[in-house]
C-alpha cells in the first residue's frame, strides 16, 4: 500500500481526493490530508454567499464523513511545517511525523498584502477564509452601531475586489473601490469597456477611484482613512485588501523545491515539481511560468497528478490553458474570453457600445474573419457561453461578424444552437464535462432531466456560470430524442400550473388528494405541489386559506409571516394607507398589550412582530373588533394598493387617489394568485404612490386616469407598461379584472406580473389585443370569474377566530397550554427583537 | 446551542423505555403535524394520513436552531416521507431524519403507536 499525502485542503486539494477515490486503482493508495484552516475544504468561489447566510455548512465541499467514507485520513487545523526529502517524510506543526511515497502540495495562494505603511491597523482585512468573512461581519456590525453612513474601501478593482464591493454595498456600508490602475479589471477589459463598467457600477453605488496609489493607511490603532498623495484624502472605517494573490511555496523553498522568481513551485506537465516525489497543483503550481489564479486549471492539474499517480504516464496538461472568466456580481453582467485586448496586426476588433444603457460588447475575430479569436462583454453578457463556445472550438462565424454581437433588433441575428457545437466542446469548464457527456447520460436513459444530469456529470456544481447552457442543452437533447420537456411542477405532477388549473376547474376537484390521486405520479406530494393547488384552488373556488389548512404554504397555514425566530407577524389592512386616529390608537395599544415589535412598513401600514403562535388568534380577535381585517402580508395575493394624498388635499391632485385606491383595494383583497400583487395609484404625474412599480398602478391625467400593468420593485425592479389612457374609473376596474384573471390563469407558480408579461408571446401588443379588443374572446369570461372571487370574500382571521375548531390549529403545543419556552428576545432601541443567530 | 441538540436522540422502538401519551388523534391536523412536549422536549408528530402512518422528531430544526419543524409541511420525496422546514424549506426524511436537499445532520426520530384513538411516542428516557 502507497501513501500519499495531500498537503492542503483546499478547492483543488479536495478535488484531487475526489478524482483519487473513483479510480478502481485507489485501492493500492492510502490518502492522508493535512488542512490548515479548522474545517474541511469549502467552495471559495462562492464564498461571497457566506455573508447571505452565514452557513459555512452549505458551502463545503464534502462533509468530514466523505472523506472517512473513501477511506481518506483528513487531518483539519493541522498544518504542515516541513517536509524532508530525503527520509521521505513530512512533519506538521504540533511536531507529529508522517512518511510518504508521493507529495502532493495543495497549498494555494494567500492574499498579497502591499507593504503599505499602517495596514497593521485593526479594521483592515483580507477576503479568503470563511474567518475573513467572519472578521468583516463582525467588524461591520460595529460601524453600523455606533454611526450611520460608514464607509469601506476596497484596495484592488480586479475581478475579487467588485466582488468585495458588492459584499461591502450588502454589509450596509458605503463601497469605494480603490485601483492603482487607471481602468479596473485591467486583466480582463481594455480601457472603454472598463469605463463603461464603471458608469454601471457607479449606477448600483459603488464609488470608484482610479490611478490612485495608496501612501499610507491613517487612524490611530483603527483605520480612519487612506492617503494617497499631499491632500488626497479619503475616510474610510474600513479596508478590504484584494490587491492580487501570492503562491504559498514556503514549504517548497524550505526543502529545496525549484521556485519562480516571482514565487510559485515550477512544475512540467506532469504535475511534477523538481522532485519527482512531490506534486504541485493549484494555485501554488507555477505551469508555463503562470500562476492560474481560477479553480478549473486547478481541477484539470488535480485530474493530471492523479493520473500520473496511478500510472497512466500519457494524461498530460495542455499546453494553452483558457482563462475566460464571468464576473458573478448580481445585477451586473461583465465577462472576457480568449484573447480581449487583440493588436491590429493579429485580428480585426468589432466593437459596439451604448454607454446609456451602460453596454459594450466587443470580439474580435481573425484577420480572415473565419474565427473567433476572444472578446469582452460588459452590461449584458447573455451569449458569454456560446460566444466563448464558438471561440473555443473554433467553430465557423457568420460572414457579417458583427450579428455575433449586436442587438437583434438592429440587425443581429441569434446565432449559434447549442446543438450545434462537436462533441468535445467542454460545456462545463470547472467539471471539465463536454457536450458528448451530457448527450451521452441522456441518450443512454441515465438522466431524465436537469437535476438528473447535473448529479451524473457534476455540470455546473463549480462556478455555476454554465448552468444556463446545460439546462438549454439537456432540453435541447431530450426534446431531439422526442421526450417531450415540461415545466412540471415537480416530481409529483407531469403537469404545469396552467394545465392543472384547467383540470381542477373541468373536473371542478375540491382537495388536494382528489387532485393528487387523479393526475399525480402515485407519490404524496411536497412542499411545492401542495400551495400551488392550495393557491388554484382558492382561485377557482373563492376558497379561503382556512379550506385545507395542511396544504397551505406555511405561512398560509398560521395566516402570518412566520419570522427568524418561529413567531409570527401581524399585519392588518389599511385599504389605501388611510387609517382614522381611533384605529391608529387602537393599533398602539394592542401592540402594547402583547408586547410587539412595531413598525411602519414599505406598503403604507403597520407591521407588528413577535406574536406567538398562540398570542395570533388573540391579537386578531381585539383588531376584528376594532374594525380591522387580515391584511393579507402572508399569502401570494393582494398586498396593499399604495396611494398619495390626490386631490382631496394636495393642491397639484387631477384626481382623488385615495378614494379609487381604498376602493380597488377592497375589490381585490383575499383573491390568491400566483404571486403577490401590489397596486399604486397617483393622482397626478408626480407619482408619489410609485404606481409604475407595482403589478397595476394608475396615475391620474387630463381626461381619466392613465393604466400601467406589469411592475414591480424586488431583486429585478421592473416599471409597469401603459396599458390604456384616458379612461374612466369603471373602464379601469373592467380592464384590471380582465388582466388579472388572465395572469391567475396562465402565470406560472410565484411568477410576478412583471415576468409573466416579459414572456408573454406577441408581448404588450398581445396584452392589450386580449385585454381591450377581446381578441380571443374570453373577456366576459374573467370578468365574471373575478365578480364571484370579489363576492365571495371573506375575511379568514374573522372566520379564524370564530370557530374553535380551526383555532386549535394556534397552540403551540397539542397536550399543553404552555409557550415556546425557547424563545430569546433583546431589546433594541426601546422595542424588542429575536436573539441574532450565531 | 448544541445542548439543547444533545437532548435529542433518534430512539428505536426496542429501546423505547417510556410510552408516553401525547393526545388524542384527533388532536393531529390530516396529513400534518403539532408539537408535543414531553419533559424538557419538544416533538413534531406528524398524521401522515395519506400512507396511514405516524412519524415523530425533534421539532428543533438544525439550520437554524429553531423549534418549527412541527409547522412544516409534509410529502414525499421519490417515495422517502419527508417534513419541510417552515422557515427555509430545509427536508428532512421522517423515517431516519437523514437531511433530503442538502447534507446537514440527520433529525432525532421517535416511534409512535397509536391505542384506542390515542397517540403515544417512545422514549427511551
Ligand atoms: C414588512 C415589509 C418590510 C418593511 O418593514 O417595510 C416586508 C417584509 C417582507 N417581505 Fe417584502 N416587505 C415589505 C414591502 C416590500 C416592498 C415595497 C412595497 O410593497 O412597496 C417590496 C418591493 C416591491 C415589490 O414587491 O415589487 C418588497 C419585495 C419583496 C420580495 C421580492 C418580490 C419580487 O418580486 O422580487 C419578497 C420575496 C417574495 O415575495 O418572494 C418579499 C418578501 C417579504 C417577506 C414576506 C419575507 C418572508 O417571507 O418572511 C417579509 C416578511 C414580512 C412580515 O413578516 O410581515 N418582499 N417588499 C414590507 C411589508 C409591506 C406590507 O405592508 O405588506
Ligand atoms: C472571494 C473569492 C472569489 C473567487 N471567485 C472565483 C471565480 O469566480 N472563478 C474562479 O475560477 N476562481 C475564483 N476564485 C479563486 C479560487 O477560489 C481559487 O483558484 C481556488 O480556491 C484555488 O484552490 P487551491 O486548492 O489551489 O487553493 P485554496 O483553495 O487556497 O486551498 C489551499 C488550502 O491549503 C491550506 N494550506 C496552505 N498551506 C498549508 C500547509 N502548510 N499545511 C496545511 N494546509 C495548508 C490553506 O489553508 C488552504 O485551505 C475566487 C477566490 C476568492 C477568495
Ligand atoms: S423585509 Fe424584505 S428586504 Fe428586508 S430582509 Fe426581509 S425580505 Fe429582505
Ligand atoms: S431553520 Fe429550518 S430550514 Fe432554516
Amino acid at each position: 500500500m502507497k501513501k500519499v499525502i495531500v498537503v492542503g485542503n483546499g478547492m483543488v486539494g479536495y478535488k484531487f481526493c475526489e478524482k483519487f477515490v473513483v479510480q478502481s486503482e485507489s485501492k493500492d493508495f492510502k490518502i492522508t490530508v493535512f488542512g490548515e484552516e479548522p474545517r474541511p475544504a469549502y467552495d471559495r468561489v462562492h464564498l461571497s454567499e457566506y455573508f447571505e447566510n452565514q452557513d459555512a455548512k452549505a458551502l463545503e465541499m464534502a462533509p468530514a464523513e466523505w472523506y472517512a467514507d473513501n477511506n481518506i485520513d483528513l487531518i483539519t487545523g493541522e498544518r504542515v511545517a516541513d517536509i524532508n526529502r530525503t527520509s521521505k517524510t513530512i512533519t506538521t506543526a504540533k511536531d507529529r511525523e508522517f512518511s510518504y511515497d508521493y507529495l502532493v502540495l495543495a497549498t494555494g495562494s494567500s492574499p498579497f498584502v502591499p507593504p503599505i505603511k499602517g495596514v497593521e491597523k485593526e479594521g483592515v482585512f483580507v477576503y479568503r477564509t470563511i474567518e475573513d468573512l467572519e472578521g468583516m461581519l463582525a467588524y461591520a456590525a460595529k460601524i453600523n452601531a455606533s454611526k450611520s453612513g460608514g464607509r469601506a474601501a476596497i484596495l484592488g478593482g480586479g475581478l475579487l475586489g467588485l466582488e468585495a464591493g458588492k459584499a461591502v454595498l450588502d454589509m450596509g456600508l458605503e463601497p469605494h473601490v480603490v485601483e492603482f490602475a487607471p481602468k479596473l479589471m485591467p486583466r480582463q477589459l481594455d480601457s472603454r469597456s472598463s469605463q463603461v463598467l464603471k458608469l454601471k457600477l457607479e449606477s448600483i453605488g459603488l464609488n470608484i477611484h482610479l490611478s490612485k496609489a495608496t501612501n499610507q493607511i491613517l487612524g490611530n490603532g483603527a483605520i480612519v482613512g487612506m492617503e494617497f498623495g499631499e491632500d488626497d484624502m479619503l475616510d474610510v472605517d474600513m479596508l478590504i485588501i484584494s490587491a492580487g494573490i501570492r503562491p504559498r511555496d514556503e514549504l517548497g523553498r524550505a526543502c529545496g523545491l525549484e521556485v519562480g522568481v516571482r514565487g510559485g513551485i515550477v512544475v512540467n506537465n506532469k504535475m511534477q515539481t523538481s522532485d519527482e516525489n512531490i506534486y504541485a497543483i493549484g494555485e501554488i503550481a507555477l505551469y508555463n511560468q503562470m500562476i492560474y489564479g481560477l479553480v478549473a486549471p486547478g481541477y484539470e492539474m488535480a485530474a493530471i497528478a492523479v493520473d500520473q499517480i496511478i500510472g497512466n504516464a500519457a494524461s498530460l496538461m495542455p499546453g494553452e490553458i483558457d482563462m475566460s472568466t464571468k464576473l458573478k456580481l448580481i445585477g451586473v453582467d461583465v465577462a472576457s474570453f480568449g484573447e480581449p485586448f487583440m493588436p491590429a496586426s493579429k485580428g480585426h476588433s468589432i466593437i459596439f457600445e451604448n454607454k446609456t444603457q451602460h453596454l459594450y460588447k466587443r470580439i474580435n475575430v481573425s484577420l480572415d474573419g473565419k474565427k473567433l479569436l476572444g472578446g469582452i462583454l460588459v452590461g449584458d453578457a447573455s451569449d458569454y457561453s456560446m460566444l466563448h463556445q464558438i471561440y473555443l472550438n473554433g467553430m465557423a462565424i457568420p460572414e457579417d461578424p458583427s450579428q455575433l454581437i449586436l442587438p437583434s433588433s438592429e440587425g443581429g441575428a441569434s446565432f449559434g444552437d447549442v446543438m450545434d457545437l462537436p462533441d468535445s466542446a467542454q460545456i462545463c469548464s470547472c467539471e471539465s464535462v463536454t457536450k458528448g457527456q451530457i448527450c451521452g447520460v441522456i441518450e443512454s436513459g441515465e438522466a431524465k432531466d436537469l437535476g438528473d444530469v447535473v448529479s451524473f456529470t457534476k455540470a455546473g456544481t463549480g462556478c455555476g456560470g454554465c448552468k444556463p447552457m446545460v439546462s438549454d442543452l439537456t432540453n435541447a437533447k431530450l426534446k431531439s430524442l422526442g421526450i417531450e420537456v415540461k415545466d412540471s411542477i415537480c416530481e409529483h405532477f407531469d403537469y404545469n400550473r396552467q394545465d392543472l388549473y384547467k383540470i381542477i376547474q373541468v373536473k371542478e376537484y375540491t382537495t388536494f388528494n382528489e387532485v393528487l390521486d387523479s393526475h399525480g405520479n402515485g407519490g404524496h406530494g411536497c412542499e411545492l405541489c401542495k400551495p400551488l393547488v392550495a393557491s388554484l384552488m382558492a382561485t377557482i373556488h373563492a376558497d379561503t386559506a382556512n379550506k385545507e389548512y395542511a396544504i397551505q404554504d406555511s405561512n398560509d397555514r398560521f395566516l402570518a409571516n412566520i419570522q427568524r425566530n418561529g413567531t409570527y407577524s401581524v399585519v392588518p389592512r389599511v385599504p389605501g394607507g388611510e387609517i382614522t386616529p381611533d384605529k391608529l390608537i387602537a393599533l398602539g395599544q394592542i401592540a402594547k398589550k402583547y408586547d410587539l415589535y412595531t413598525k411602519i412598513t414599505g406598503g403604507v401600514r403597520v407591521d407588528l412582530f413577535g406574536a406567538t403562535l398562540s398570542q395570533l388568534p388573540l391579537i386578531w380577535k381585539e383588531l376584528i373588533s376594532h374594525g380591522f381585517e387580515s391584511g393579507h402580508a402572508y399569502g401570494k395575493s393582494l398586498r396593499t394598493v399604495k396611494t398619495c394624498v390626490g386631490s382631496t388635499w394636495c393642491r397639484y391632485g387631477m384626481d382623488e387617489s385615495v378614494s379609487f385606491g381604498i376602493k380597488l383595494e377592497n375589490r381585490y383583497r383575499g383573491i390568491r394568485a400566483p404571486h403577490k400583487i401590489k397596486g399604486g395609484v397617483s393622482g397626478c404625474i408626480r407619482e408619489c404612490a410609485e404606481a409604475r412599480g407595482k403589478d397595476f398602478g394608475l396615475i391620474a391625467v387630463e381626461g381619466g386616469w392613465n393604466l400601467y400593468v406589469g411592475g414591480n420593485g424586488g431583486a429585478n425592479p421592473k416599471h409597469a407598461e401603459l396599458l390604456a389612457e384616458q379612461i374612466d374609473n369603471d373602464t379601469v376596474i373592467k380592464y384590471l379584472d380582465r388582466y388579472l384573471m388572465f395572469y391567475m390563469r396562465t402565470a406560472k407558480p410565484l411568477q410576478r406580473t412583471a415576468a409573466w408579461q416579459e414572456r408573454l408571446e406577441g408581448g404588450l401588443d398581445y396584452l392589450k389585443e386580449v385585454i381591450i379588443d377581446d381578441k380571443l374572446g374570453i373577456a366576459e369570461d374573467l370578468e365574471k370569474e373575478m365578480e364571484t372571487l370579489v363576492n365571495k370574500f371573506e375575511c379568514e382571521w374573522t372566520q379564524a377566530v370564530n370557530d374553535p375548531e380551526m383555532m386549535k390549529r394556534f397552540n403551540h403545543f397539542v397536550n399543553s397550554e404552555e409557550d415556546d419556552d425557547s424563545l430569546v428576545f433583546v431589546p433594541m432601541r426601546e422595542q424588542k427583537m429575536p436573539q441574532p443567530w450565531n | 446551542m448544541e445542548e439543547i441538540l444533545e437532548k435529542y436522540k433518534t430512539t428505536k422502538e426496542e429501546d423505547v423505555k417510556v410510552w408516553f401519551k401525547a393526545a388524542s388523534v384527533n388532536d393531529f391536523p390530516i396529513d400534518g403535524g403539532a408539537c408535543v412536549k414531553y419533559k424538557d422536549k419538544q416533538i413534531a408528530v406528524f398524521n401522515f394520513a395519506r400512507l396511514n402512518r405516524w412519524y415523530a422528531c425533534q421539532n428543533i430544526c438544525p439550520h437554524k436552531m429553531e423549534m418549527v419543524l412541527s409547522r412544516g409541511m409534509i410529502g414525499d420525496h421519490k417515495g422517502i416521507p419527508k417534513v419541510a422546514c417552515p422557515l427555509h424549506k430545509k427536508t428532512f426524511s421522517l423515517e431516519n431524519g437523514e437531511n433530503l436537499n442538502g447534507d446537514m445532520d440527520a433529525i432525532a426520530t421517535y416511534p409512535v403507536k397509536i391505542e384506542a384513538e390515542n397517540v403515544y411516542i417512545g422514549f427511551s428516557d
